[in-house]
């Protein structure tokens, strides 16, 4: 009835939706909540070394480990962190809100897949050129509209 | 069928307009100290596949587990890759394991309309620059440097020689 109401009441989806290019040069970054940005990109940072001790090829590759998904990263008080990296070494990291118990691994799975098709997308764009920060209109949005989904 | 034979059609407008394109230029632009015509035109076609190649790879590794290794690339490379593009796949690919791959293609799509002759040798480098540019292009967006060279022997087979660089 008062779909925007409602929205209101139920926190976002994820807070923080950051992408990572191979050399680890940030490529995009949409935040729910601007007054949280420094604090949310220390966040990333951090996953960042997560990410890069989890595909060292010096632990052990089982096969869970081969899946693109790479699940929690870690977790704070406030949040929960998680990661997903491409074949081509693209990290995609999610920072979700810990209140958020509704959210299920599931969902994180699948907002991952959107988010790499999105991707890939944009990429196939023939005015990006590789390397570059994301600055598509349309990639902006499709990604908000994940990040501000329930 | 028929979107089949549009790529092979795209592929060869490619190739001439690459090599015309040169040809046309005024004389001052092509003086002494640039390179000789033919190689700036390869040139030309292995970017435009490196660039094809870079965002390919992109969206087929999408729905692919990660790679172990530089061989497992590599045989992604000769199966779904090639498959994506080619229709088939590669015939046979060697390797010395010191960052060596020689990929065969026994009848190479760019190379079977071509009929088979040592005349008609001197054309197969412009109908093979655009898939060496695939090749390195994609290697190069999944974390390997790359040089990669083709050697025709006898049309349509073609053979890819990948070489590693090491930093």
């Amino acid at each position: 009835m008062f779909p925007l109401l409602s929205h209101r009441n139920h926190s976002n989806m994820a807070t923080c939706i950051a992408i990572i290019g191979k050399d680890n040069t940030p490529l995009y970054l949409a935040i729910s909540d601007m007054d949280k940005e420094l604090d949310l990109q220390y966040r990333v940072h951090a996953a960042l070394d997560v990410i890069e001790e989890k595909c060292s090829s010096s632990t052990k590759m089982n096969i869970e480990s081969k899946e693109l998904y790479l699940g929690l990263l870690y977790s704070t008080d406030n949040q929960k962190i998680y990661g997903y990296i491409t074949n081509t070494k693209v990290k995609f990291i999610v920072v979700v809100d810990s209140g958020n118990v509704a959210l299920k691994e599931s969902e994180i799975r699948t907002m991952f897949r959107n988010l790499h098709i999105l991707y890939t997308d944009a990429i196939c764009n023939p005015l990006f050129s590789p390397g570059e920060p994301i600055t598509s209109k349309k990639f902006d949005k499709c990604v908000r509209n994940i990040l501000e989904r329930q | 069928m028929s979107e089949e034979i549009l790529f092979d059609c795209l592929h060869s407008q490619i190739v001439n307009y690459c090599l015309n394109v040169n040809k046309t230029a005024p004389e001052s632009f092509t003086s002494q100290t640039q390179p000789p015509e033919k190689e700036k035109d390869l040139s030309t076609l292995e970017y435009i596949g490196y660039t094809t190649g870079y965002r390919l790879i992109e969206r087929l590794t999408r729905e692919v587990p990660r790679f172990k290794d530089e061989l497992e690339t590599m045989k992604f490379v000769c199966t779904d890759f090639w498959t994506a593009i080619f229709k088939k796949q590669v015939d046979n690919l060697r390797t010395n394991h010191q960052g060596v791959y020689v990929l065969q293609d026994n009848a190479f799509r760019f190379l079977t309309r071509i009929s088979p002759g040592t005349k008609q040798l001197e054309h197969a480098p412009k109908y093979v620059a655009f898939t060496c540019g695939l090749i390195r292009g994609s290697l190069a967006n999944l974390g390997i440097s790359s040089t990669v060279t083709a050697e025709v022997q006898s049309i349509p087979s073609c053979k890819f020689h990948v070489q590693v660089s090491r930093n």
